[in-house]
């Protein structure tokens, strides 16, 4: 649910990055707080493990200036991956805004990007939110690499609902801005409806 | 959240920390946004407080439904100078007091209480509100209902 305080006039949304492990999503959020102005951009805090995999979420809070008089705020979060933190995951997922996921093109992990949507369902479902019904963007990420399958076929198996899509290559920072944005288009038009 | 009920939260808070003697005081929801804060917070980084402690009780909220309880409503972190005490306010939101030596576990848990009371009436009262105005939806604009796509394109030309 955005958290939206008339009396300081902010409005607060949550995105959350989801994806198979090692999809890339960690370095979506590391390349936007990269190119991000000091100013606009809060401390980046991973919970991660020593060999930096996630262990619990990153979490980057992100100012983006005003609309309409009310300040704009975007809380980046990113799940664990690895199936073994299913629990984390669904944690995560509460109260979120909208939802981009990572999917990773390599032909070996095509059968981790299915079981990882089909687990987004599960838990969004879980936590009340339908994907039907949530802003949600689909990144095919590291396009970038010679093993990575064609797109229609990632599509064929990955897609949801006909939602907007975006080639990526988070490691070269290619399409990480066009994929935030896009979602962030999709949750401030949500507002209008509320 | 509109100004009225905003007032009343950060009255309450006020005195909670005065009367626990405690350093700082924040309340925050269980997504991760901070709602209200009060005392001298210089020194820290409030977003990702409100975010961790957040992702704190979300994580202890898991860990109580493993053994069948309904959830933990208090926890408490000791330091070695400042300690941290979250609680849990109508299920809703999270109320955090940052305490010092200056203070006690059963000061603040006892003031706790007492303010715990205080927000649940201002929450409650919120909840009303939002629930009459979703009743008698289109008669209040949102202030939303305008935001046009160039509107959130000038967001991004930084």
């Amino acid at each position: 649910m955005t958290f939206i305080n008339y009396a300081a006039r902010e409005i607060n949304c949550k995105i959350v990055y989801y994806g198979p492990g090692l999809c890339g999503k960690t370095t979506n959020i590391q390349h936007i707080y990269e190119k991000t102005n000091p100013n606009a951009k809060g401390k980046l805090i991973s919970l991660a493990t020593e060999t930096d995999r996630t262990l619990f979420f990153d979490f980057l809070p992100l100012d983006l200036g005003t609309i309409r008089g009310f300040r704009t705020r975007f809380h980046l979060y990113t799940v664990p991956g690895q199936v073994f933190y299913d629990a984390s995951r669904k944690l995560i997922l509460k109260g979120v805004d909208g939802v981009i996921f990572v999917a990773d093109s390599q032909e070996a992990r095509l059968e981790a990007n299915i079981e990882a949507v089909k687990n987004l369902q599960a838990n969004l479902k879980a936590q009340g939110y339908d994907i039907q019904k949530i802003p949600y963007i689909l990144q095919l990420n590291k396009r970038d690499l010679a093993s990575a399958v064609p797109i229609e076929m990632l599509l064929k198996h990955l897609r949801v609902k006909n939602e907007p899509y975006f080639e990526a290559s988070a490691f070269k920072g290619v399409g990480v801005f066009d994929t935030l944005k896009a979602v962030a288009k999709l949750v401030l038009n949500d507002l209008k409806r509320t | 959240m509109y100004e009225e009920e905003f007032t009343k939260i950060q009255v309450i808070l006020d005195k909670l920390r005065k009367e626990a003697n405690a350093k700082f005081v924040f309340l925050v929801d269980k997504a991760g946004q901070q709602i209200a804060s009060n005392g001298d917070m210089r020194d820290i980084d409030t977003t990702s407080l409100a975010s961790l402690t957040a992702g704190n009780v979300a994580a202890t909220d898991g860990l109580a439904k493993l053994i069948g309880e309904k959830e933990f409503s208090i926890l408490f972190h000791e330091g070695e100078k400042d300690n941290i005490h979250i609680s849990i306010v109508i299920n809703r939101v999270i109320l955090v007091v940052i305490f010092d030596e200056r203070s006690s576990l059963g000061l603040v848990r006892l003031r706790v209480k007492k303010a715990h009371g205080d927000l649940s009436d201002v929450f409650k009262d919120v909840l009303e509100k939002s629930d009459q105005r979703a009743a008698g939806k289109g008669q209040a604009q949102s202030p939303f209902a305008e935001i046009t796509d160039e509107d959130i394109d000038s967001l991004f030309s930084e």
